[in-house]
């Protein structure tokens, strides 16, 4: 915003974003909050656990399509000058980050179950895959099929960047579309498998680090599909320039991340955490 | 002091624009919607206070509480939570529901937002020469998470959470008390609460990184940079990599609660060691992340009142980057009664003992600052020494701690409870309220009494040390922390102990009369109150600085210090 907000003083003689006041960050927080209370109602069947935690969501993806709303109005205004892009470049970099420490956890969780299996817990019966576990996935079946389609995809959103780059807009949007189908191929096929899985939810180790571990993987894979949507929705309204569209880099960073920690899934989780055990 | 402004151009500008263009947004606006980090951290910085305030007085129902031996106000304190006819078990629980209360708020809700969210907000931005933080609405929605988040721990005290109303599981959560031994909703609310204060947290680390890393004015080289910003800078990487292994850790949790996983549940194969080793791996980073910035403020304050640059700068910043580094690798001597190997426990023991080489450089450069000095004991200055004093202690009690085999003797006593109060309660609050008297002025336009600041010092070291130096004496005599009632052998020393909170609580009340006498009578605070020591650019502002500050960015010199 260039001073004529009402909230700056004197003249700006820097490059940097100075923002008006914003009710967004407040809205988005009621959002989460009511989300967060709304599951504890919903986890202990208490009144409003049906609808509240729907409420939260709807709050909270209203809110944040306001905010991303404006900072898309604001790159159109000319705020993003090159200074403020570093900024956004080492914010994604570092929110990616963080996201790779989340899935050292489950990671964590999922390598001490499966090099240190329960001698103790009558389903586990100290080996791995545990006894109750009568088959694993086939992991060169449908788990291969998707380990193709998300490194396809990730050629496709560079197809895409290299057409942005040297102004070819038709090669940008058949990019991204390529990129946002195979993505949601991704996700039907996950879906696909969790329903005819030979084993359950919960109960045991496997089970529990398997679909936790795959599932915030699948969430996240749905995040970055989001992602290139409101790019591809973007690349029909006109934005992005060869020189500035940082929107589109990261939503491309982001699907690399998702990308990357499938192959760890797929080999770690999928190859070794099943090796030997009979298939379904 | 890392730096002088001494080609600094913006000053007179903002001084001379400050009565014409300082607009401040409507109330509405201004505090609902802030993008302001001067504003945002002081709203952390309230929200700190009060916070605070409600975790003491769950630390002063507990003093009452083991003040003599046998129960005496547990069945009462039940009735506050709720309970209508409180039995044995549920009153027992309303103890338990004390100490994880007042755990949970000390850390996320009163040091973190305080020491981070409140100077961080406040002076990383004026200290670097930036007009506000890289990304101002993002700031916002992390002091918002943060407020929630208190929320969502306090609608837990009012449910039921194990055998009572409220979340009696300590802070740590550890399973399986935090999952079949807490089937109410309680525990849920508080996983919340810290999923959502921790996002916040990590929100408010991508945007200390990235405004420390590319909004420092021009000529500002990192090394450079007031050990304050390094602080921070090394608190945020920690805050960043750290926090997000928690969310994993309490998510597990929350399945295991309600979905039927079987992380920590033993009869599934899980493993509640497990969880200790997530909760550590993020816990024993979280106790850097509280006493980093402390460790700055004090810097700062050492340089300014001993008229001198730190002794050893680079030094002193590299210690911090390397208690942070080291600090990742040391999380299992929370868990040395867990049953570890003992090749394991030695691992433990040598790398936590490495942690005392970067702490010892800090604490020896701090009095090699002040050695040859002309030191001057302003108020802030007395508070840093008596963190000096109060650290070292907390600290060396930590090495003895640190040895596996003594733990296994120690653990579970008050002689840890006496450790971490002393690096938490005497270390990281002795640096905020070091902080607070340094920078108060700065930030009210008000000067504060010396005078009361001093007996607030003096009051509070004495109630403080009251407190928790008995407790040494009783863990070595075995007292076991986590019971609200004690051998009649205990009696003596947990009675001084209560003595003391009475004693530490008067502290705040003067503490308290002393913002009230500087906003009604306080002299008005010139640019730089404290005189040639204080160097570092928020000196070259007004106090209070413009709503804005920096317009034209300051431009720092060759011959700056380092």
């Amino acid at each position: 915003m260039n001073g004529d907000e009402g909230t700056m003083a004197g003249t700006k003689n820097h490059d940097y974003h100075i923002l008006p006041p914003d009710i967004a960050p407040l809205a988005t927080t009621i959002g989460a909050f009511v989300f967060t209370s709304g599951m504890v109602l919903y986890m202990h069947d208490m009144p409003g656990g049906a609808f509240v935690p729907w409420a939260g969501l709807a709050i909270l993806l209203a809110s944040m399509f306001m905010w991303f709303s404006k900072i898309v109005k604001e790159a159109h205004a000319g705020d993003h000058t090159p200074v403020v892009q570093l900024h956004q470049r080492y914010g994604m970099i570092l929110f990616i980050a963080s996201e790779v420490m989340f899935f050292v956890g489950w990671f964590w969780a999922f390598f001490d179950f499966s090099l240190f299996p329960s001698e103790l817990a009558e389903t586990v019966g100290g080996q791995w895959p545990p006894k109750a576990i009568e088959a694993v996935m086939d992991p060169f079946a449908l788990p291969l099929l998707n380990t193709l389609i998300l490194l396809c995809s990730g050629t496709t959103v560079t197809w895409a960047h290299h057409s942005l780059i040297h102004g070819d807009r038709d090669g940008l949007k058949k990019g991204l579309w390529a990129t946002v189908l195979l993505g949601l191929l991704f996700s039907c096929i996950q879906a696909y498998e969790y329903l005819h899985a030979p084993f359950g939810f919960g109960g045991n180790t496997y089970s529990s680090a398997f679909y936790m571990a795959t599932g915030f993987h699948g969430f996240h894979v749905i995040v970055g599909t989001i992602m290139l949507i409101v790019c591809l929705k973007r690349a029909y309204n006109g934005d992005f320039t060869p020189r500035q569209h940082f929107g589109f880099e990261a939503a491309a960073w982001y699907w690399h991340f998702v990308d990357v920690v499938w192959l760890f899934l797929f080999v770690a989780v999928y190859i070794w955490g099943g090796w030997g055990h009979p298939i379904h | 002091m890392a730096t002088t402004a001494d080609h600094f151009q913006a000053h007179s500008e903002d001084h001379g624009h400050k009565h014409e263009h300082d607009h401040k947004p409507a109330f509405f606006a201004r505090w609902f919607m802030s993008t302001n980090h001067k504003d945002i951290g002081t709203m952390y910085l309230i929200f700190a206070i009060f916070a605070g305030i409600i975790g003491g007085l769950f630390s002063g129902m507990m003093r009452v509480e083991l003040n003599e031996p046998g129960i005496q106000y547990l069945d009462t304190f039940a009735r506050w939570f709720g309970a209508v006819n409180p039995d044995f078990n549920s009153t027992l629980h309303t103890w338990n529901v004390l100490i994880t209360a007042h755990g949970l708020i000390m850390v996320f809700f009163m040091v973190m937002p305080a020491i981070i969210g409140g100077f961080g907000n406040w002076f990383v931005p004026l200290m670097i020469g930036a007009p506000d933080m890289a990304f101002p609405r993002m700031n916002n929605i992390s002091f918002w998470l943060t407020v929630f988040g208190f929320f969502s721990l306090l609608c837990s005290a009012f449910v039921p959470g194990g055998t009572g109303n409220g979340a009696g599981t300590g802070w740590t959560v550890y399973a399986p008390l935090s999952t079949s031994g807490s089937p109410g909703p309680a525990v849920d609310f508080g996983i919340f609460s810290l999923h959502l204060a921790g996002a916040g947290s990590i929100m408010g680390a991508i945007n200390f990184i990235t405004t420390i890393l590319n909004m420092r004015a021009p000529g500002m080289t990192l090394h450079k940079m007031p050990l304050f910003v390094w602080s921070v800078l090394v608190t945020a990487f920690l805050l960043l990599l750290s926090l997000p292994v928690l969310a994993a850790a309490i998510t597990m949790l929350l399945t295991d609660r309600n979905f039927g996983t079987t992380f920590f549940d033993p009869a599934g194969g899980g493993d509640p060691v497990l969880y200790q080793h997530l909760f550590w791996f993020f816990g024993h980073p979280e106790v850097y992340i509280m006493i980093l910035p402390g460790f700055g403020i004090i810097s700062q304050i050492v340089s300014t009142f001993s008229k001198k640059p730190v002794f050893g700068y680079l030094g002193m910043a590299y210690a911090m980057v390397a208690i942070g580094v080291v600090g990742f690798i040391v999380w299992a001597h929370h868990m040395y009664a867990t049953g570890l190997s003992v090749n394991t426990k030695m691992y433990f023991t040598a790398a936590t003992m490495v942690i005392a080489v970067p702490t010892g450089i800090k604490i020896f450069s701090w009095i090699a600052t002040m050695w040859g000095g002309s030191a001057e004991f302003k108020s802030p200055m007395v508070w840093a020494i008596g963190f000096i004093f109060l650290f070292t202690v907390g600290g060396v009690t930590g090495v003895v701690l640190a040895n596996g085999g003594v733990d296994d003797v120690m653990h579970d006593t008050y002689y840890v409870v006496a450790h971490f109060h002393y690096v938490l309660s005497l270390g990281a609050v002795t640096a905020l309220f070091a902080g607070f008297y340094y920078w108060f002025p700065k930030m009210s336009g008000r000067m504060h009494s010396e005078l009361l600041a001093h007996l607030h010092f003096a009051v509070f070291f004495v109630g403080v040390n009251m407190i928790f130096f008995p407790m040494h004496f009783l863990g070595l005599q075995g007292m076991p922390r986590r019971y609200p009632d004690y051998a009649e052998a205990y009696a003596h020393w947990n009675h001084v102990a209560t003595i003391g909170y009475m004693v530490m609580a008067s502290s705040l009340v003067i503490w308290f009369v002393n913002i009230i006498y500087a906003y009604v009578a306080g002299r008005r605070a010139a640019d730089n109150y404290w005189g040639e020591g204080a160097t570092t650019l928020e000196w070259t502002l007004s106090s209070p600085p413009p709503f804005h500050q920096f317009e034209t960015l300051p431009v720092i010199g060759e011959t700056a210090h380092h």
